[in-house]
């Protein structure tokens, strides 16, 4: 059996349905949800390195690097704000956090 | 079968597998365990598919670093997750109902997509280089910019995330570097006419 694009696109298919199922069933945790983000963006690292490979085309992979290294800064800066926030407010659940609210 | 479907099917199961365990485990350390798992799984089809130096990378800044950040702050909030796990069931309708819509969605992606007969293939190195060596050919001439831009967002995420987190506290002596520079003779050096054999 030989393993082709369409393999690689269906696995990353249901690694981002999962991480968008983890971000509603998980509503209440920001944490799981950053978590969540982090597996998406994974499906679409893998999208990318799997056309990129098929097409012998290397701007695939270069893409891959930048969104890895967004979302590094992403996971870093999120996670600094959760524990500045649990600092001032001594709480990080999700429906507490509506200041905002008009 | 062949040693690579052998590997994909290995790979892609544990990875989709431990990626479904990170959303439904109640305890987040053991979410940021199969994270890393999914991690390390997503970096081996990366191997497979020939993209080394991403696989490397995805294991050095994924596994070394996003997770053990994930772990650390998981263990540091003193925070009650079980009490977050409620409304779970109840939200399992919608949330498999919106997981169904992509689900259909890419489905349909996947099956009905097609590549433009006047897309170009951008300048690949040709010839038998490596991985890493083609991927860096491309990335310091082409995407020169792109990668400048990239270490500019490093050093933001950096810089964002010490200011935030710093604390100053009160009753700490502190080396205040301005203050230090801007000393000069006058105000630093005094003159004493000390007398003989007598302590100041």
């Amino acid at each position: 059996m030989i393993i082709g694009l369409t393999h690689y696109l269906t696995l990353a298919a249901i690694l981002f349905t999962i991480g968008i199922a983890g971000i509603i069933l998980n509503h209440k945790n920001i944490i799981v949800i950053l978590m969540s983000v982090e597996l998406i963006l994974l499906a679409v690292n893998i999208n990318l390195v799997a056309f990129s490979t098929q097409s012998g085309d290397l701007t695939g992979q270069v893409f891959a690097l930048f969104i890895l290294t967004v979302a590094a800064a992403e996971a870093a800066i999120g996670l600094a704000i959760l524990v500045a926030y649990y600092r001032n407010r001594g709480s990080i659940a999700v429906e507490d956090i509506n200041a905002l609210k008009g | 079968m062949q040693a690579d479907a052998i590997f994909f099917w290995v790979f892609s199961t544990v990875l989709v597998v431990s990626a479904l365990a990170v959303i439904l485990a109640k305890n987040p350390v053991h979410s940021v365990l199969f994270l890393i798992l999914a991690f390390v799984n997503a970096a081996g089809l990366f191997l497979l598919m020939g993209a080394e130096f991403l696989g490397m990378i995805l294991i050095v800044v994924y596994v070394g670093a996003v997770a053990v950040l994930f772990l650390f702050v998981v263990m540091l909030l003193d925070v009650d997750f079980a009490e977050m796990k409620q409304g779970f069931v109840q939200y399992l309708p919608i949330g498999a109902l919106i997981a169904l819509c992509v689900a259909f969605e890419l489905v349909f992606v996947t099956l009905h997509w097609g590549r433009s007969p006047t897309a170009a293939i951008a300048a690949t190195p040709s010839g038998t280089i490596a991985n890493t060596a083609a991927l860096g050919r491309v990335l310091y001439t082409h995407y020169f910019y792109f990668f400048q831009a990239a270490g500019m967002i490093l050093l933001t995420a950096m810089i964002g995330a010490i200011v935030l987190t710093l604390r100053h506290k009160v009753g700490v002596k502190r080396q205040n570097i301005a203050d230090q520079v801007a000393r000069s003779p006058a105000t630093a050096v005094e003159v004493r006419k000390v007398a003989s054999r007598a302590g100041i």
